[in-house]
């Protein structure tokens, strides 16, 4: 009989145990797609182009051809011979795979190479020529839709502008009403500006094509290999069932790898054409220049209240900027992702918003970067103007949220643009908040400061996010659902497989996930392997992302685990000769069990249980044997973690330079499954919204050069930039997940960005500043110092 | 051009491009994929590696330069079957999600402990201050290094 030794075999909730996957990473031991070698393997190198719109006069390949380790060059041109030259976006629109006519962007793919050794493919692209009749680009997202802006999808039938798509939520007609009689009003422009997720391992593929067999693997940089499959299947022509994806150990996504890329398809390519398999493995340059952005969001934020602080309604304009195609990942019935919750935590009369997307000569992408589809601008919309509306009135902005909060009586509560929050008690967590910032002594100790001259600041911001993508009903990618496949098989000595559509980006599923199935079963985590990441070895679904892995596949292992369970009781029934009903489950240190109802320790034991359900002997009429299951969950709602977030600043009157000293942060994600792994899913968010806040920047010069393009110009945070984190906790289930428990990987990096900025402008009230937009660098800050804060570009 | 240089203890000599990174050489030539590669300019710290047991970026080092030096990745850590302390202290800890940058933080953090056995968290963070990670937010990478300094000996202490 095993027996839970010590803290770190609790399933669930209680204590913090240890990641099952840490094993092989501290030993250097993971696999990822770049420590895969196959024989014979060759490499890949793309040429991008230097330019950000051009029209593609010629290719010469030849002397690349004659380099002699050099196996393929693949231009345009010859993919367009074969139908290959573009790839359907989850967006549905369509994006080069290599560029054809025009180049569209910066870093766009022109040509690849295949070779013996990666600086042998390097050293080729150098050989090819290619001559660009320049044309003007479209940088300023502002001036996209201008008459005289130059067109830069010409290759749509039809096309005349650079129009994306319009999309609107909520009542224009009641938000109008509202703001004509409201007392107060609020206006202020917002630029969220390009970020970009940077995850530590770039993006790559192993392709390796067999011509016999035809049959297709490729190991990708994916956070949804199944979507991916059928993506590729639909494009390449290749059926489904010949495509294997595997998505190994990824070193951090962060949305950055949910599109297809088109060096994935390079991959592929090369592989059919040289018989052997291929790899590819981007720069960071490549990385950071081409591959999907986060943000770009303009908007226009409007805020109605009452002159003792009741708000009354919110209303925006949101101009975002796609880049040169639309390559954003979103369900398809939300074009603007789930920007419509941007009422945020508050209960008011009306909001209305409507967006206008255009294309530009920038890189393709969107909704990257931890932002659960938008809900980090929308975010960031309705927290800022809360604060600037606190300003406004001359009011704590604490208090004024308080006043507004959604009340813990209104939940399940439908907001004015239609979304039902699931749960919530958002004065407690704000109470929380503020206990442990001190928040009282905070003010008073900023008030003595400000009266020796000193610039400390302190943020506040509460969000609400709304994740789990998505009910089937309303959510799909290309038509694709959004519903989750899990399997379990529980083997006959009572240890488990748990096999998941979603696939781990470093969330820590191979721990979570066996402690959920641990939880339920009555064993041990230990006995419970999780395989995911691998299409021919798990079952369908659309992959991690928009923290939907908790709240999706997390309700389905969950709900396996009770169907197993349910036939456990039956085979327990036929072993004790009771009936089923007669039988108690019961669960403790020792494992679980089913125990005749009120003689206590007469029962089975899961591990009895398993052996007869695959071994000798009679099983109950009507039971198979085996002791399996296999669901596929569809979610009846999203679900809405929450929290309280205070950042406390101290800014440098001489320099400018923003120190963040204190950060606390209050998260209620519902049930937690486990504690540390929670934790530092929001120490990682919170680093990646003082990054967003304070230094992270894609910017542009006015031919279209990418100003962001290395480490060395796209700063992220580092040990130094980043205070030791102050987390609090409060717990309000979710009604409709079975454990309720709520997803939190991106709660952090939307709940984050506004409580800097808060605090920032904060601090810089002795300076008359009532806002400035991110990123906040000493050069902006002091700007906004001076009165000169203008947007970013 | 032939290099002889000493990983992980073991002689290594091998006929290589003078152009060849030390990076490269570690995975491609010697499959020793521990050592990670993120960046081109010596920002990410990701394969970072001991050179005569200082911490440096291996993709800023030639391997020829490398000649006639001693080498140490991260597979080396473990010795005869016990995890070196700040592995355990990583683990122990949460310093990784992803495990990507973690090598390169490990061999840093067994450097910083091997000259400044009780370093302060300010000394910690200057000390991984060359590195990017991208999902720990770092504190806990902090106490990751710094349980590794309160148990020297390992789990055993």
């Amino acid at each position: 009989m095993s027996t839970f030794v010590d803290n770190d075999q609790r399933p669930l909730g209680h204590g913090r145990m240890l990641r099952k996957e840490d094993r092989r990473f501290v030993r250097g031991r993971g696999t990822y797609v770049d420590d895969i070698s196959l024989p014979g393997m060759l490499h890949l190198a793309v040429l991008r182009s230097p330019v950000a719109h051009a029209r593609i006069v010629g290719v010469d390949t030849l002397a690349a051809e004659a380099h002699p380790k050099v196996k393929a060059v693949v231009t345009g041109a010859m993919l367009a011979e074969r139908g290959l030259a573009w790839m359907p976006t989850l967006s549905g629109d369509v994006q080069a795979v290599l560029a054809t006519d025009k180049v569209r962007f910066q870093g766009q793919e022109v040509a690849f190479v295949v070779a013996e050794d990666r600086y042998a493919a390097r050293d080729a692209l150098e050989l090819i020529d290619v001559e660009y009749d320049v044309l003007e680009p479209v940088v300023d997202v502002r001036r996209a839709l201008d008459d005289d802006a130059p067109l830069i999808r010409d290759d749509l039938e039809g096309k005349r502008d650079n129009h994306c798509f319009d999309w609107e939520t909520g009542d224009p007609a009641a938000t109008a009403a509202v703001f004509d009689r409201a007392e107060v009003v609020v206006r202020q422009e917002l630029v969220f500006p390009r970020v970009h997720p940077a995850p530590m391992e770039t993006c790559g593929a192993v392709a390796d094509y067999d011509r016999v067999e035809e049959r297709l693997t490729l190991w990708a940089t994916t956070q949804a290999p199944h979507a991916h499959r059928t993506l590729l299947s639909m494009f390449a022509g290749l059926p489904e069932h010949r495509i294997r994806v595997v998505s190994p150990d990824i070193g951090g996504g962060f949305g950055n790898k949910v599109p297809i890329y088109p060096g994935y398809v390079h991959a592929i390519v090369g592989s059919m054409l040289t018989g052997r398999p291929v790899k590819w493995t981007e720069d960071r340059t490549e990385n950071l220049v081409a591959s999907g952005f986060a943000r770009d969001y303009v908007m226009q934020g409007e805020i109605a209240a009452t002159r003792d602080g009741r708000i009354l309604g919110l209303r925006s304009h949101v101009l975002a900027d796609h880049g040169a195609f639309n390559g954003t990942a979103a369900p398809r019935k939300f074009p603007g992702g789930f920007f419509g919750v941007f009422t945020g935590s508050y209960d008011l009369e009306a909001a209305y918003c409507s967006m206008t997307a255009v294309h530009t000569n920038k890189a393709p992408g969107g909704v990257a970067y931890a932002c659960s589809f938008r809900i980090a601008e929308a975010v960031y919309l309705v927290e800022r103007m809360v604060d600037l509306l606190a300003a406004e009135l001359g009011r704590d902005p604490v208090s004024l949220r308080m006043q507004n909060f959604i009340r813990p009586e209104q939940f399940p509560y439908t907001s004015r643009t239609g979304w039902v929050y699931d749960s919530g008690d958002y004065p407690r967590a704000m109470a929380e908040a503020l206990r442990i910032a001190g928040y009282d002594e905070l003010r008073a100790e900023q008030a003595e400061r400000r009266s020796r001259g000193e610039l400390m600041g302190i943020g506040v911001s509460f969000f609400t996010e709304a994740v789990g993508a998505g009910p089937r009903k309303d959510m799909d990618m290309l038509g694709l659902g959004m519903a989750d496949g899990c399997e379990l098989r529980v083997h006959p000595t009572g240890s488990a497989v748990i096999r998941l559509a979603v696939q781990t980006q470093g969330q820590g599923h191979e721990t979570t996930f066996a402690q959920l199935v641990a939880e339920e079963l009555g064993i041990r985590p230990d006995d419970v392997d999780v395989v995911h990441g691998d299409t021919d070895n798990t079952p369908y679904g659309l992959g991690t992302y928009g923290s939907r892995s908790t709240p999706v596949s997390g309700a389905a292992a969950v709900l396996a685990a009770r169907r197993v369970r349910d036939k456990a009781r039956l085979i327990a029934a036929g072993m004790l000769e009771v009936a089923p009903e007669d039988l108690e489950w019961t669960k403790d240190d020792s494992g679980g069990r089913f125990d005749v109802r009120g003689v206590p320790d007469t029962g089975v034991t899961i591990q009895q249980i398993a052996m007869r359900a695959h071994g000798a002997g009679d099983l109950p009429a009507g039971v198979e044997g085996g002791l399996d299951a296999q669901i596929s969950y569809n979610p009846d709602n999203l679900t809405y973690p929450f929290g309280a977030y205070i950042c406390v600043v101290d800014v440098d009157p001489g320099t400018a330079v923003v120190k963040v000293r204190r950060f606390i942060a209050v998260d209620d994600c519902g049930t937690r499954i486990n504690e540390m792994i929670v934790e530092g899913q929001i120490h990682g968010g919170l680093a990646d919204g003082i990054g967003m806040a304070l230094m992270e920047f894609i910017g542009f010069d006015e031919h279209g050069n990418c100003l962001g393009g290395s480490l060395m110009d796209y700063l992220i945070p580092t040990a130094l930039e980043v205070p030791d984190w102050e987390c609090g906790t409060t717990v309000t289930p979710s009604p409709h997940h079975p454990i309720g428990a709520k997803g939190v990987g991106e709660s952090a990096t939307v709940g984050s960005p506004p409580a800097v900025v808060n605090a920032v402008v904060d601090a810089l009230a002795l300076y008359g500043v009532r806002h400035a937009d991110m990123p906040l660098t000493p050069s902006r800050v002091w700007e906004a110092m001076q009165g000169r804060a203008a947007p970013p570009f | 051009m032939e290099i002889s240089l000493t990983v992980n203890g073991e002689p290594v000599t091998r006929d290589v491009e003078a152009r060849l990174l030390l990076v490269h050489l570690l995975r491609d030539e010697l499959g020793l994929t521990g050592t990670h590669w993120g960046c081109d300019t010596s920002n990410c710290g990701t394969c970072v590696v001991l050179y005569d047991d200082e911490p440096v970026k291996s993709c800023t080092v030639l391997a020829a330069m490398a000649s006639g030096h001693d080498v140490r990745t991260v597979e080396s850590l473990e010795w005869e079957g016990e995890l070196d302390p700040v592995q355990q202290g990583f683990m122990e800890c949460h310093g990784l999600q992803c495990g990507f940058c973690t090598s390169g933080m490990l061999m840093t953090a067994r450097a910083l402990l091997d000259r400044d056995p009780d370093p302060s968290e300010a000394t910690i963070r200057e000390a991984i201050s060359g590195q990017i990670c991208r999902c720990t937010g770092y504190a806990s990478i902090v106490r990751s290094v710094q349980w590794a300094a309160a148990h020297p000996e390992g789990k055993r202490s």
